[in-house]
């Protein structure tokens, strides 16, 4: 006999009381976890700003350190970190969006080619400090090492230094750029590339021509996300240059006869914000005393990651809305 | 016959394993329309893009058989993909424009030709549009980004792209099954100017379509070409009973 067809049989009263009371509950639950992460970070970040805010002016941000750090400012600290990362993204960049290009368009999907996408992910995963020890190892006993010992230039890259930090570091955001930049490459649509090949256009012209300028806002998303994530690390840099104190900006300058112009020298040892924090607190004779230019200091390269990210964000949104625009169509 | 533009002798293409086109040879004539309808998943599309290799773009992408274009094997190995595009153009279903000015677009085919000069560029996207009967809509916006056209509009732009390059076939994989009425018409009425200077291959749902703009129709059935004709035979007297019941609604 067939179910008949009546709303007294069907089970449409209210819910018991019980099951109400556990909906709430849990409801609550998920609230307060979600209200205590945010207090976390409030917390962190509100001592860190409360604290350090005062001591950030001009000087903080350009002077060296003075009076065995409990005075002065971070200036080369900032240097150091800008000059890294500016090195680090002339590193990665190339290599990382290439490769990813490499990996999403040109390669066949075959086991090596798996082999190759999970060894990226992996990579991500890798201690930071790992990076480390792999660039003393390789780019400053291994690569310096023999450069200098083929070209008789003493000893010049076979120590550590910036040039290895930003090497190292690029190491490290590598698999970010090449993550993001499958992710932005993939989410060309077809049609689009279809056009392209439709009129004539070579394997690389339809790359070049469409497929990376339409992911470029989600590349520099990478990029940034990168550049966040390698000012922000410290183990890496540990061996490989980065100083406890250093008054002197890395700075050498090239002379032209009429006049001198100055660049980054990468051969030289350079100060770390992050690193910087961590002597602070650990190294000087006096961690009580410069508390305040640690609290000063974590409040630049906390602000510095935070404008990073936020300028990511905006990035990552007009690659969506470009991409919606042209699914749209 | 020397009118013949488009060749295929048996031609049958596959998939991986899924058999798209089965054994078709047809003759197609030059600076005509022909027109290629059939139920959806019949192959029309996988016979379009043959024509100008985009199949070979597609996994698992297998064909047998002959394709000649004027009377050369296009697929032979002598023959650079690349540079049959650009004599084999296409429009798709949906307008594909690039997010960039309207005239970028335009000139994106002719700057791969490595065409640099800009008088040279101006006198080519006049070209294209005034062949495509949008130039009097839009050469006050060529900066515009195309995107921002109506749909109409996008469409017909993707005609003047392709006719940028100068081809002599121009394959539509169902131009305007996506517009109103009126930008339908006004891309029927554009077909039928071109095929004075093009050989025109039409994909289409729209039966009065086919029996408006094209001079030959192919009625395509599970992957085999079940008819080729004259349009005003195939809509008047089918000699297949198969084309009858599609051509009249009954199935499809
Ligand atoms: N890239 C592909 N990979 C696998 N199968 C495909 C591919 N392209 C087409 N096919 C298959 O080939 C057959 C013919 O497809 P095709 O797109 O040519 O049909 P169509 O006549 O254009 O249909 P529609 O009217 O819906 O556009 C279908 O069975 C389809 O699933
Ligand atoms: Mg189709």
């Amino acid at each position: 006999m067939p179910e008949e067809k009546n709303i007294k049989n069907k089970e449409i009263r209210k819910l018991p009381a019980s099951t109400k009371y556990y909906e709430y509950f849990a409801i609550g639950l998920v609230q307060v976890i979600t209200a205590f992460v945010f207090l976390i970070l409030f917390l962190v970040l509100g001592k860190i700003f409360y604290e350090g805010a005062g001591i950030i002016d001009y000087q903080f941000l350009t002077e060296a350190p003075r009076n065995n750090m409990t005075e002065g400012g971070i200036g080369p600290a900032i240097f150091g970190t800008v000059s890294v990362m500016f090195l680090m993204i002339i590193f990665a960049v190339p290599i990382g969006v290439f490769s990813a290009v490499y990996i999403n368009e040109y390669a066949e999907d075959n086991l090596a080619q798996r082999v190759i996408r999970a060894s990226v992910n992996n990579l991500a995963g890798v201690p930071s400090i790992v990076f480390g020890l792999f660039g003393l190892g390789f780019f400053v006993l291994f690569i310096g090492k023999n450069f200098d010992e083929v070209m008789g230039t003493g000893l010049l890259l076979g120590q550590p230094a910036m040039l290895w930090a930003s090497a190292t570091l690029a190491v490290l955001v590598l698999p970010t750029i090449i993550i993001s930049t499958i992710e932005a490459l993939n989410a060309v649509p077809h049609s689009q590339r279809a056009a392209a090949y439709g009129l004539g256009a070579t394997k690389w012209q339809t790359i070049k021509g469409v497929v990376l300028p339409q992911s470029r806002s989600g590349i520099l998303t990478g990029i940034i996300l990168a550049v966040s994530r390698g000012a922000g690390e410290t183990a890496p840099v540990l061996f490989l240059g980065c100083a406890f104190f250093l008054p002197q900006l890395p700075v050498a300058y090239l002379d032209l006869g009429l006049f001198a112009v100055p660049f980054i020298n990468p051969a030289e040892q350079f100060m770390y914000l992050s690193y910087h924090i961590f002597i602070l607190a650990t190294q000087s004779s006096n961690p009580t005393l410069t508390m305040p230019v640690q609290f000063g200091t974590a409040a630049v390269l906390i602000t510095l990651t935070v404008l990073l990210n936020i300028t990511a964000v905006i990035f990552r949104f007009k690659f969506r809305r470009t991409l919606q625009v042209v699914r749209e169509n | 016959m020397k009118d013949v533009k488009i060749y295929t002798e048996n031609l049958s293409v596959f998939f991986d394993y899924i058999q798209a086109l089965n054994n078709v040879s047809i003759q197609i004539k030059a600076n005509r329309v022909t027109s290629i309808i059939g139920p959806s998943g019949c192959g029309k599309t996988s016979f379009l893009r043959t024509l100008n290799r985009m199949n070979d773009l597609m996994h698992g992408f297998k064909m047998k058989g002959e394709v000649k274009i004027d009377g050369v094997d296009i697929y032979d190995d002598n023959i650079d993909v690349v540079n049959l595009r650009k004599l084999v153009g296409m429009v798709f279903q949906k307008s594909n424009l690039f997010p960039k000015s309207v005239y970028e677009n335009l000139i994106f085919a002719p700057k791969l030709n490595n065409i640099k000069d800009k008088n040279k560029l101006d006198e080519i996207v006049e070209r294209s549009c005034t062949q495509a009967s949008i130039w009097d809509e839009i050469k006050d916006r060529l900066n515009d980004n195309a995107l921002n056209l109506s749909a109409g509009q996008q469409q017909r732009l993707c005609i003047a792209r392709a006719l940028s390059v100068n081809p002599d076939v121009l394959l539509m994989d169902e131009p305007a099954s996506a517009l109103d009425p009126i930008s339908t018409s006004r891309i029927e009425e554009l077909i039928f100017e071109l095929k004075k200077d093009y050989t025109i291959l039409v994909v289409t749902h729209n039966m009065q379509q086919a029996a408006r703009i094209s001079d030959f129709t192919a009625f395509f059935y599970l992957g085999q070409l079940v008819e080729f004709e004259k349009t005003t035979k195939i809509f008047t007297n089918p000699s297949n009973k198969q084309t009858e019941d599609y051509i009249t609604g009954r199935f499809g």
